[in-house]
């Protein structure tokens, strides 16, 4: 499979600023070096819990913040040359065409779009961004973009306050999709929605990326919705990836302990379901000073010595499955799902 | 089994601008003692509504129109069941924190933000205890352990004495004004936090003395969720609403509050009412369900026969429209979205979204029948 990006220990520090003289007495390291390639005409789902980074993740690779440091590469489809993203400036992105190419959905499309834009013109804007078009051809194709995410030619000329939850997400995701991009990060995009919205909009995402070839970052907390749209899956602890697989892999033999905990601690709708069940102590530490040695020491059962002073690099298991843990062999006997 | 609390044909509206939003339709439901009800709906769909309506806790413009809300507080005799839309305000303000209690949904949003964790906790005790605490007091005041000088000694006890009768009394009032003497009531908050602290302790929570002196945005997500509902335990209630208590924690820390909530099952409190969206949780933590859309009840079973055997479309639907861990092929939606219930739908209200929808389901709303083995279901299409 081609990439579409590589991640090379990317950071992001946010200063922490105090005193008289303003300086900078400290960082919230949101993401700790990540590394991570996302291949192209995948899904791959980000998982972890609120405050690990995954949202910083996804605002970071797309550029909408700047990394404190390392490298995101975006290999373009025809062969072209790969290019840093992280250090091109705003406008050579835009110039190159990169900015299209990587689009994203936001979390509430309460407040994701301006309320005084008539759907028409939300939908356009990204449009005009790239290209010069008339305003019948520019109709055209907002009109054919709503259709593809179903709705209709009515909706055009309405405001975002008139529709309801769902299709306000579908009016963000069309909005996305307008100027054909290859990338979208799809940052939580059904946790504001109710159970039967979530399903349509899920099988909304599914039949565009199969009719359009996208590749998704699908940013969440939700294990289960994770499951249903990924085809691979990384798990993210206090700014680092701690774990990442194949679906199927993550969900049938984690090989984290916090992995086996998220899994585990996933209320499942069935009341004959009974499984045994790892529950963690604590809190995630607060990622202004992240614990010595492995950052889950602190919660994890297994802890010991040796996880408390050396930090453990995420490295390959079997194909494709990665875990940062130095007891993963001897714990994965121990864990049964 | 017993039951514990019963709402016959309850409605709530809400008169707003735009008209009349009739939020509850005729809602009719019992629990019983001893059992966990979860009662699940997607949003809007008047969950929260209802147990505010029970709580009689609706905010303006909502208004309680109709029906009963009868709590039994003695698992055995009937007769002292109460109406609580016939009560006084003065009745349900001593009611609630103390008989029913409720965790609301947004711990940073429940907990005050410049009141200790102490004050916080102490004020139910200090609410609905006072009397009980003063009695303790005197007594100790009188037992020879405690070291007072004695006019002193003799002083409190009167004040404690007159406040165990009558918390209200104007001498009392008086008291709180004079600078020296307005410290007779430090003995009562010792003994509210000292009570506190056990509550705090009970939850898991590690050193509860240093907690009680702390604030709320000292503490972590999951920390506040104990704290509200160490606030909600404090006076042993016989029932414990729970408003969606886990819905804005992680994964790992909603663990923790349920496994927490399923052993508190066993020691502290008797029942609970648990309102969510999560059909997870309802499935792992509760005995029986009720499912609601658009301000009706529509199927109510026990936890088992709801996720084996649905029998309302909605509740199929809304079923087959959570992914599952063990999921093969496609999700299944409900078309179209949920009513507007200014001008809800004739009939039964989920019919313009039901597959199995005829005639009569336009015409009329059907009842909530029982169709066999404690299973009551509302549809004309069973």
């Amino acid at each position: 499979m081609k990439k579409i990006l590589e991640l090379k220990n990317l950071k992001k520090h946010y200063p922490v600023i105090s005193g008289v003289l303003r300086r900078q007495v400290n960082s919230v390291k949101a993401l700790d070096g990540i590394d991570l390639d996302i291949y192209r005409g995948e899904c791959l789902g980000m998982v972890g819990e609120s405050g690990c980074g995954k949202t910083t993740t996804g605002k970071v690779i797309i550029r909408l913040q700047d990394p404190t440091s390392g490298h995101t590469i975006y290999h373009p489809e025809s062969n072209g040359l790969p290019a840093d993203i992280s250090s091109m400036s705003r406008r050579a992105m835009k110039k190159a065409g990169i900015r299209g190419k990587l689009q994203m959905v936001f979390q509430d499309p309460a407040t994701s779009m301006n309320p005084r834009m008539l759907v028409k013109h939300i939908i356009a804007e990204p449009i005009r961004e790239q290209v010069r078009l008339g305003s019948r051809e520019l109709e055209d194709r907002i009109t054919g973009l709503l259709e593809l995410v179903g709705l209709s030619k009515s909706h055009l000329l309405r405001y975002p306050h008139e529709f309801s939850g769902g299709q306000r997400q579908r009016i963000a995701v069309a909005r996305a999709i307008a100027v054909n991009p290859e990338f979208i990060v799809l940052d939580e995009p059904t946790s504001a929605l109710d159970v039967s919205v979530q399903a349509q909009i899920l099988n909304l995402l599914r039949k565009l990326q199969k009719e359009l070839g996208l590749t998704y970052l699908f940013i969440t907390h939700h294990l289960l919705v994770v499951k249903y749209i990924s085809n691979r899956v990384a798990v993210m602890y206090l700014g680092k990836i701690v774990e990442i697989a194949d679906t199927r892999d993550i969900f049938s033999h984690p090989l984290h302990p916090y992995t086996h905990a998220l899994l585990s601690g996933i209320p499942v709708p069935d009341a004959e379901h009974k499984s045994r069940r790892m529950i963690l102590t604590g809190d995630v530490p607060s990622p202004l000073n992240p614990p010595d040695g492995c950052r889950f020491h602190t919660r994890c059962p297994f802890v010991t010595d040796q996880c408390r002073k050396r930090e453990p690099l995420l490295e390959t298991v079997q194909d494709g499955h990665k875990a940062a843990c130095h007891r993963k062999s001897e714990i994965q006997k121990q864990l049964v799902l | 089994m017993a039951k514990l609390l019963e709402t016959i044909d309850l409605v709530t509206n809400f008169h707003t601008y735009e008209g009349i939003v009739n939020a509850l339709n005729k809602v009719s439901l019992f629990a019983d003692h001893g059992v966990t009800f979860g009662l699940v709906g997607e949003s809007g769909c008047g969950k929260s509504v209802f147990v505010r309506s029970v709580m009689r806790i609706v905010q303006e413009p909502g208004m309680i129109e109709g029906g009963k809300v009868i709590l039994f507080p003695d698992k055995k005799e009937t007769k002292t069941a109460v109406n609580l839309l016939d009560q006084s305000e003065a009745y349900m303000e001593s009611l609630r924190g103390d008989l029913i209690s409720m965790i609301f949904q947004e711990p940073n949003a429940a907990l005050n933000p410049i009141m200790s964790i102490g004050e916080q906790v102490a004020e139910s005790f200090l609410f609905h205890r006072k009397q009980e605490m003063c009695r303790k007091i005197a007594e100790e005041l009188d037992s020879s352990e405690c070291r007072t000088i004695p006019l002193l000694r003799h002083f409190q006890k009167s004040v404690y004495q007159i406040a165990e009768k009558n918390p209200d009394a104007f001498v009392l009032k008086l008291l709180s004004r004079i600078p020296v003497l307005k410290r007779w009531e430090k003995r009562l908050i010792q003994e509210a936090m000292d009570r506190s602290a056990e509550i705090i302790g009970k939850l898991g929570i590690p050193n509860p003395e240093d907690i009680l002196r702390s604030y709320p945005h000292n503490l972590s997500g999951g920390m506040k969720q104990r704290i509200v509902i160490a606030i909600a335990l404090a006076c042993s209630p016989i029932l414990l609403i729970a408003d969606e208590a886990t819905s804005n924690l992680d994964v790992t820390i909603q663990a923790q509050i349920l496994e927490m909530l399923r052993q508190l099952k066993h020691t502290e409190i008797s029942s609970i009412l648990f309102i969510t969206h999560d059909l997870g949780v309802v499935a792992e933590i509760c005995d029986r369900v009720g499912v609601m859309y658009a301000g009706n009840l529509c199927e109510v079973a026990d936890v088992r026969d709801i996720f084996r055997s649905p029998r309302h479309p909605y509740t199929y639907a809304l079923l087959s429209s959570v992914p599952r861990l063990f999921q093969e092929g496609e999700l299944q939606s409900i078309e179209g979205s949920v009513p507007n219930l200014i001008s809800p739908p004739s009939g039964c209200r989920f019919h313009p979204r039901c597959p199995r929808a005829g005639d009569i389901c336009r015409e009329k709303l059907p009842e909530l029948e029982e169709v066999g083995n404690n299973h009551y279901v509302a549809c004309w299409k069973i």
